[in-house]
């Protein structure tokens, strides 16, 4: 295999790997404040429409990216109020946000369908990429460097700071972190707002990155496997980073399988690969923990002050 | 509260939508009456009413048992997909016989089908401890890539003209209709007779109430000898087979062979109905009503005033959100803050949540 092709593999790997990472590090934080939102597929959807048709109307796709995740912020605090406020169960109101967000995306990006739109440059000089090795360094889309700062960002901020330690905290044991005084619903509103944003920018990676495009459903699922990435790191951001560069492996195995005219396995076994995958990692992971020890305590459960 | 509150929201979907869609640049009043109201005057319209609320209510009865006992199947699509696909597998090779026995077996192999893919998060979540939500949801994509191979390959109709469909199912491999002269098949009544007998279950049986203990309070049901294992297991098994008949009836009966376009979401929309539903059969049966109108309304609306097809899904999650933000008035009694004198307001606070748990029970 020659350095080119390898190259552009490696490079595949981290474009597929980067959503995954985005939205699954925002639904860690999530998480780690006690709060589960299965709602990260819709608002990556609502994200990946938003940045479309505000980067096609602009022309600059950064204002695309900051809209995307403006907007799957608004959405996550629909999420946010009704399990927070008003104490509503949390998986059902997570499927509701998805099914919201595929049905308001469908609405919204209906006139985008079947136009392109300005994507993305690299953010080095044309000079750095000139050959394949300097190009596996600075060749990429500025948000693939972004997730792995962002990776760096909230390990050192859950284990390192202060408010980290409260989030935690208030993640282990609402009602203790309640009695010490910290604002239990402020955090837990805080973190979800980050999630929605990083779903946001999760899905704007789907329309001005990998496929400078518009179609309903785009984002197949991949929401659902940012969910149970969380899980298979183990609510650990550096295992999100391998967890979600082990899946860009996947999707671009998939990919280079089809481009190459494999047919030794049907198409639809390939593109069936990432879920099945799935599976197999979140059985893998149970088998080794026991069932995903390191689950923040107060997971999916509602919080209401005793006094 | 209990049963005002679907209603609730319900009334409030309609105005919200109403708003939004005006917001949008529909004439969203115009998209209410379409969609909520004429249908309900056409003759026309009620039965298409009935065909579709049918496989919702089937789906979302099988679902709520899980529901109750918090096992969170949210794969009924790809269970569905599974029943149709195991019931055609069985009407492709009957395709040359004839006989009444052909159909019931279609109907159990789609029972089958709709169970043996639950099983799979079944056995996952009770030997290993894999979470439900993940394995099953995943689930739903293998099964539509199934179908587009089986569809693409094996299974495509040879005289079909390259199609990626099956061949028609003969008539012995098709629903009756109860009422001839219309589309009301027979999977209409036998939604409600499952609805019913699921009623009778969940109120009247001993698994009824270890399902419900189970998810109400899992130490009791431990102390009790509920295996949380068996609940898991039947919450699965009635949530996929019931998904696997409901798929197999929609194949044998309104797309009469197997198609690629055959999932049409209502996994998803059943878990809205469950809901709606307040996971009990009876109110099941209304609440498919409603998100069948949904359909069959934004059907319509789509050819009367130009609305978009995916209105139908946003006010499908409407309704969900609403009826979840007014499930606080069922588990809470809204007091007012200055009903307390100031200086008992801390003992009044105090029996604050006992007060809550009196109005949830």
């Amino acid at each position: 295999m020659n350095l080119d092709l390898l190259v552009a593999i490696l490079m595949t790997v981290a474009g597929a790997a980067t959503p995954l990472l985005i939205a699954g590090l925002g639904e860690l934080v999530v998480e780690k404040s006690g709060v589960l939102n299965l709602g990260v597929e819709g608002m990556m959807l609502i994200g990946a429409v938003t940045g479309f048709a505000v980067a096609t109307s602009t022309g600059i796709p950064v204002l695309g990216a900051l809209a995307a995740m403006g907007a799957a912020a608004a959405a996550s605090m629909i999420f946010a109020v009704l399990v927070l406020t008003l104490m509503a169960n949390q998986v059902a109101t997570g499927l509701a946000l998805t099914i919201f967000g595929t049905g308001v995306s469908a609405l919204i990006g209906a006139p985008f369908v079947g136009i392109t739109t300005p994507t993305f440059g690299t953010i080095f000089p044309e000079a750095l990429t000139a050959s394949p090795l300097l190009r596996l360094v600075f060749g990429h889309s500025p948000l693939v460097y972004f997730g792995l700062i962002l990776t760096v960002a909230v390990a050192w901020f859950l284990n390192r700071s202060r408010a980290g330690l409260i989030l935690r905290a208030v993640g282990e044991s609402d009602s203790a972190a309640h009695a010490i005084g910290y604002p239990v619903l402020k955090v837990r509103y805080l973190a979800i707002l980050f999630g929605g944003a990083m779903a946001g920018l999760a899905g704007s990676y789907y329309s001005l990155v990998l496929t400078p495009m518009w179609a309903e459903r785009l984002t197949a699922g991949r929401g659902w496997i940012a969910i149970a990435l969380v899980v298979f790191a183990s609510w650990r951001p550096g295992r999100m980073l391998a967890g979600a560069y082990l899946f860009g492996l996947v999707i671009t195995m998939e990919l280079q399988a089809k481009a190459a005219g494999f047919n030794m396995f049907a198409p639809e076994l390939l593109a069936a690969l990432p879920y099945l995958a799935t599976i197999a990692v979140l059985a893998i992971i149970s088998a080794a923990k026991r069932g995903g020890a390191n689950a923040p305590a107060c997971l999916g459960k509602p919080f209401r002050a005793a006094a | 509260m209990m049963l005002a509150a679907p209603v609730i929201a319900v009334v409030l979907t309609l105005i919200v939508g109403a708003v939004l869609f005006t917001l949008l640049g529909h004439d969203g009043f115009g998209a209410v009456v379409e969609i909520f109201v004429k249908p309900l005057f056409n003759l026309y319209r009620w039965q298409d009413l009935l065909v579709k609320a049918a496989p919702l209510a089937m789906i979302a009865t099988g679902l709520a048992i899980g529901f109750r006992a918090n096992v969170w199947n949210i794969g009924a699509e790809g269970q569905y997909i599974l029943g149709g696909l195991a019931g055609t597998g069985v009407a492709l090779a009957t395709l040359d016989m004839s006989g009444s026995w052909i159909l019931p077996l279609m109907l159990v192999c789609g029972i089958l089908g709709g169970m043996v893919w639950a099983a799979v998060p079944a056995i996952l979540k009770t030997t290993l401890g894999v979470n439900e939500i993940l394995t099953s949801l995943m689930l739903n994509y293998v099964a539509i890539q199934l179908l587009f191979y089986l569809m693409r390959g094996p299974w495509k109709d040879p005289e079909g003209f390259n199609f990626p469909q099956t061949a028609m199912f003969s008539a012995d491999q098709t629903l009756p209709m109860i009422v001839p002269g219309t589309l009301i098949h027979l999977g209409v009544p036998l939604a409600a007779a499952v609805a019913l007998t699921a009623f009778a279950v969940m109120t009247r049986t001993i698994t009824g109430f270890q399902i419900k203990v189970v998810g109400l309070a899992p130490k009791a049901a431990a102390f009790g000898g509920f295996g949380a294992a068996s609940t898991v297991w039947i919450a699965l098994m009635a949530g996929g087979g019931l998904a696997g008949f409901a798929g197999i009836l929609e194949a044998s009966g309104p797309f009469g062979q197997m198609v690629p376009q055959f999932p049409t979401g209502y996994g998803y929309t059943a878990i809205i109905v469950a809901f709606l539903g307040r996971l009990n059969p009876l109110g099941i049966l209304a609440a498919a009503l409603v998100l069948a109108l949904t359909y069959v309304g934004g059907e319509s609306a789509q050819t009367t005033i130009g609305l978009p097809s995916a209105a139908t899904g946003v006010f499908q999650a409407m309704m969900l959100f609403f009826l979840l933000a007014t499930d606080i008035l069922v588990r809470y009694r809204v007091v007012s803050g200055r009903a307390a004198p100031a200086p008992k307001a801390a003992a009044a606070k105090e029996a604050e949540p006992a007060k809550g748990k009196a109005v949830a029970a």
